[in-house]
């Protein structure tokens, strides 16, 4: 039961970490509880899919199908982030500074939203079809110890919730004038340690066979799969033996999202100064 | 777009086979076998993991870089770069006790 109360509660979360910070960054957005609850529920409808093809998508593509589906929405989700992060720079000043008309506001932000709750539904499907899998195979072995694994699955979800909870209940607590830079901050790093995550799939596909060196190994300090570095991981792409092409595609991607987002702010925060 | 890049990517690769090692291990009863398996330290190493059991499995391992789904009575392959010599851990991630160690020489 312990067992599978961990793997359940390491998958929710992952994907519950990245629910909690979209909610934060949407504090105050009207429709966005309709939003991040259809990003969810997409999410599990797709893991169910994904879990009931995962044979058929092992071998499509000559084999590489799961790494080139999970590179794929992975960098998809990368995208969203982006351009989330690049938008509300551009828009999030004049949104929260000028007084605009109700109607313009909400169609605005659900632009923006609709770009969250894909990454939303992206990161419960990956999650998800893992969580569904494994408890398949618990359903499915039956016998005495089913009913218990399941009950420590139900238990995993219940768990992953409350923490994400707890971290989504931490960000509001920020006042609101610091809130859009310490997510906007969170964003990037999130899309940095997914398109580090994307490399992996690349490489274990070979499509990507350079570069492939370990850069460091930190696993007898800090191991990746421990709850506090599995956080770590979704939050700011920690990993504990990154190789080469892993650590440069973070990095591109940090400092570009870093940049565009820099850059697309500076005219509205030149005009409030 | 992506997915093209990559399809002419694997096109490119799969055309000039690479002279890899090669390491088959087999799940049957939640349990690896061999548990002990060896390969030739640098030189880049396929891995191909036969799945003998009713129940899906995920075949994981944070020293070599690799994480998969293996679903069941299936069987998947995955590159693993030239590495040092060395033990390597894995395990299938759905089943815990299910581990085992890859010895590079």
């Amino acid at each position: 039961m312990l067992g599978s109360l961990i793997i359940v509660f390491r998958e929710v979360i992952e994907a519950g970490l990245i629910v909690g910070i979209v909610l934060a960054v949407t504090k105050g957005v009207p429709g966005r509880g309709f939003w991040v609850a259809g990003g969810v529920g997409a999410g599990v409808v797709g893991a169910c899919i994904v879990a009931a093809f995962a044979g058929a998508l092992s071998q499509s593509l000559s084999g590489v199908g799961q790494e080139i589906f999970n590179a794929g929405i992975l960098t998809f989700a990368v995208a969203m982030l982006a351009w989330h992060n690049i938008w509300m720079a551009k828009h999030g000043r004049e949104m929260a500074s000028e007084l605009r008309t109700v109607g313009v506001e909400v169609a605005e932000g659900r632009q923006s939203l609709t770009a969250l709750a894909l990454v939303v539904a992206i990161a419960v499907l990956r999650e998800g079809s893992e969580v569904a899998l494994f408890l398949y195979g618990v359903a499915a072995s039956g016998g005495t110890s089913g009913a218990q694994m399941l009950l420590g699955g139900a238990l995993g979800v219940l768990l992953g919730a409350l923490l994400s909870a707890l971290m989504f209940f931490g960000l509001v607590k920020i006042p609101p004038r610091h809130l859009f830079g310490v997510t906007t901050a969170l964003i990037t790093f999130l899309a940095a340690g997914m398109a580090a995550q994307a490399v992996v799939y690349l490489q274990q596909a070979g499509i990507t066979p350079f570069l492939s060196a370990t850069v460091w190994d930190t696993s007898a300090i800090l191991p990746d799969d421990s709850i506090l570095g599995r956080a770590l991981h979704t939050l700011f792409g920690y990993v504990d033996q990154p190789s080469q092409l892993q650590l440069m595609v973070y990095a591109t991607v940090l400092l570009g999202i870093f940049t565009l987002t820099r850059h697309c702010s500076r005219p509205a925060a030149v005009r409030h100064a | 777009m992506k997915t093209a890049v990559a399809l002419s990517f694997i096109a490119l690769f799969a055309a000039s086979p690479l002279c890899a090692a090669e390491v088959t291990l087999t799940l049957k009863n939640n349990a690896f076998s061999p548990a002990e398996a060896h390969a030739p330290a640098n030189q880049p190493l396929t891995i191909i993991v036969k799945n003998l059991d009713a129940t899906a499995a995920e075949f994981e391992s944070k020293t070599l870089r690799v994480e998969k789904v293996v679903p069941p009575n299936g069987q998947v392959s995955m590159q693993v770069r030239a590495l040092n010599p060395g033990r390597y851990r894995f395990m299938d991630d759905f089943h815990q006790d299910a581990i085992g160690e890859l010895v590079v020489e």
